[in-house]
């Protein structure tokens, strides 16, 4: 019996960690449905992204007022994380506050951590008004209806439930340790609990030990259930920017991937010795498929932009034809992009892991061509996001799509084409005359 | 504006057995655009005044592609790379500078995975290179102490992280230098990239050239300044559709230069 919370505790843990491992497992999957990256060159400059822009939140910043309560809510998570590893260690063994062996640097390690509480809190307070008092036009988009939106506070309340609970614990801790109570000995420094112990004056030992347990338990727990929580929410970002950013590009943002089975074909339409009845040699692949109109013609690196995104909407609210009343949103587009591969990969689950045709995609089922169409391909959304997810790239993927799969572009767009393939300029303008403006007044 | 400009084509040099410093890139508003031809020969004075040499393809020069494939039309864009890299890799091209940013853009992004690798300069970044070096004297003139504006191309911008060569040339001229509200990485498009320019906005609220001339406005400028075609032709509507045009100009930072200068 004297070990049964020792027990209870490492099933809960097991409970959670591999309840979450299968989830990110099929996050892993369905990233793989896109299409293989090939090899990943300049790692030094990725990494050194990974510092700068994930790690250093450099981009956060850009914003000053959400890059700065963003930083703090960031810093207090990955510290707070240290007592989370203290946590498992006494309900694994059974100890109380175990790394009080430390010393005096464990009283500055837990005022630390609760100081870092107290400003998480404030940082989601003002997370929440801008959400929901304020309601900044970015949280308002019509994507946001609905689940997202409720995802979004949902995932601020848990915030403050767990540094709730943390500051109880430790308020109720350092009463215990003020009674002398057995098991709570001296630990610690509660320069912000400190302020809630009025409230447990009077309170028995017994008492006290409960809330001290119950604070405890319901902290991992919920800990535990917000680690599930991710891969159901937008929340993934807090372990996925971390590879999103080493993925990132790296070319200048103007340039666009060149097509290669277009090169090859090109090349061969270019050169006059090429024999025009040739058949393709045995066992030639079928051409590839041009753009994308569905997940599967993604890349890896787009899916994993996908769901990396978390849907802080700087991308919308600098997008030129957003900002003008259009239809496209680029959040909306990694937002549709994620669904969709959800939907894909529960067709799998389904499945015993193949495909089945759904009659859906990517394409009109998700993302209209309206939208696709309204794009400047200015990069605003590129340059605005802070965890370097490429939009435009989607956009213009599915847009190679429509015109080189369907002729599908906007009649205005097909008689500019046909002017460049007939004259080389947009403009109904003869190439002879292309120099006349040398002699002209 | 009237003096005589020399605009040696290619073909020229290569009879002469020559070789210019620079190849300008006219590009197709450059060439055919009415206000576009206007900047190509405030900057053609400007090389001629600098002294430097520079030849034109002419009629051998053929759209980059550009709104081909930003339109999502890779066939396109790779024929029309093709065939200009057969032309520039056939006279030997080592540098290019175009006044146009998205040609720009292609030529020095797009073109070197095709077989095609040169220097590419936008104009506003040669224009400084010879302020540099000396060739090119920059005196504010007519422009001094006006307030000015620039509305940065995206495609120099953002997509190529040149913000400071055209304001620094504007700093030569003396003006006075107001930015909009979003400028720099955060500059609005005007709304003509990514092949908008040749078709009708997807319906909205109002069209970007006209958000982006009222934020332009919103600086009370006497001149709104550009660094690309395109750019110019957005805000140019946007100007008269305010009914400004009057007060305002918009202006290639090159022709600035020229007028300056009273070439």
């Amino acid at each position: 019996m004297q070990y049964l919370p020792n027990i209870l505790f490492l099933l809960l843990l097991i409970a959670g960690i591999g309840y979450f491992t299968k989830n990110i497992r099929k996050v892993i999957r369905n990233i793989k449905i896109g299409q293989e990256i090939g090899e990943v060159d300049q790692k030094g400059k990725r990494w050194s992204n990974v510092l700068r822009i994930a790690l250093g939140q450099s981009k956060m910043v850009v914003r000053p007022v959400s890059g700065l309560m963003h930083i703090i809510v960031y810093v207090g998570f990955v510290i707070i994380n240290i007592e989370v590893l203290e946590i498992i260690i006494d309900g694994l063994f059974g100890t109380h506050r175990i790394f009080a062996v430390i010393g005096p640097a464990y009283d500055y390690l837990i005022a630390s951590f609760e100081v870092l509480a107290l400003l998480v809190l404030v940082a989601v307070a003002v997370f929440w008004i801008r959400r929901n008092i304020q309601r900044l036009k970015r949280f308002m988009s019509p994507e946001m209806k609905g689940w997202p939106q409720n995802d979004g506070n949902i995932i601020l309340y848990f915030e403050v439930v767990l540094m709730l609970l943390f500051l109880t614990m430790n308020a109720a801790d350092h009463s215990l340790q003020d009674m002398g109570a057995a098991h709570y000995s001296e630990a610690g420094m509660f320069p912000v609990s400190n302020h809630l112990l009025p409230l447990f004056s009077g309170l028995t030992e017994g008492t006290l030990v409960m809330i001290e347990r119950i604070a405890w338990w319901m902290h991992i727990i919920g800990i535990l259930v917000f680690l599930n929580y991710l891969y159901f929410s937008k929340h993934l970002h807090i372990l996925l920017a971390f590879p999103n950013v080493y993925f990132g590009k790296l070319t200048p943002k103007g340039q666009l991937k060149n097509l290669e089975s277009v090169t090859n074909e090109v090349k061969l339409m270019m050169d006059p010795s090429a024999d025009p009845y040739a058949a393709p040699p045995e066992g030639a692949e079928t051409p590839a498929k041009f753009g994308a109109s569905d997940v599967m013609d993604l890349s890896r690196t787009q899916l994993l932009n996908a769901y990396t995104c978390t849907e802080c909407g700087r991308c919308t609210s600098e997008c030129p034809a957003n900002q003008t009343g259009k239809k496209l949103s680029p959040r909306k587009i990694m937002m549709d992009t994620r669904d969709r591969l959800q939907e894909v990969g529960k067709n799998l689950d389904a499945n015993k892991g193949e495909f089945k045709p759904d009659g859906k995609q990517l394409l009109d089922d998700y993302i209209s061509r309206e939208e696709l169409w309204a794009c400047t391909t200015c990069n605003a959304c590129v340059e605005a996001c802070p965890v370097s997810i490429d939009p435009l790239s989607i956009i213009m993927d599915m847009r190679q799509f429509l015109v080189m799969e369907q002729s599908a572009a906007p009649s205005e767009l097909n008689v500019t084409m046909t002017n460049i393939e007939n004259n080389a300029a947009p403009w109904p303008f003869n190439q002879m005359d292309r120099a006349n403006w040398i002699n002209e007044n | 504006m009237s003096e005589q400009i020399n605009v040696p084509t290619m073909a020229q040099f290569m009879a002469q057995g020559k070789q210019p410093e620079v190849l300008f890139w006219v590009g197709c508003a450059g060439s055919f655009d009415d206000r576009a031809k206007k900047i190509t020969k405030a900057f053609a004075k400007l090389l001629n005044n600098a002294g430097v040499e520079f030849a034109v393809l002419g009629t051998e020069e053929g759209c980059t592609g550009d709104p081909a494939k930003r339109a999502g039309n890779e066939f396109l864009f790779q024929m029309q790379a093709m065939m200009n890299i057969q032309v520039l890799n056939g006279y030997e091209i080592k540098k290019i500078v175009t006044t146009c940013p998205h040609c720009f853009n292609t030529l020095k992004n797009e073109y070197p995975q095709l077989g095609g690798s040169y220097e590419v300069m936008h104009h506003t970044q040669f224009l400084k290179s010879l302020l540099n070096e000396g060739k090119l004297k920059v005196e504010g003139g007519k422009f001094k102490g006006k307030r000015i504006t620039f509305h940065d191309p995206c495609y120099l911008g953002r997509a190529n992280n040149e913000y400071e060569a055209p304001r620094e040339l504007l700093g030569k001229l003396e003006v006075e230098l107001v930015e909009m509200k979003r400028c720099k990485s955060r500059g609005l498009c005007c709304g003509a990239g990514g092949a908008q320019m040749f078709k009708e906005p997807e319906p909205g609220d109002k069209d970007i050239n006209i958000e982006r001339t009222e934020e332009a406005l919103e600086t009370q400028p006497k001149i709104i300044a550009a660094g690309c075609p395109f750019c110019n032709t957005m805000m140019t509507d946007g100007v008269k559709n305010k009914e400004k045009e009057d007060e305002i100009e918009v202006m290639d930072v090159a022709e600035m230069i020229a007028n300056a200068a009273d070439l």
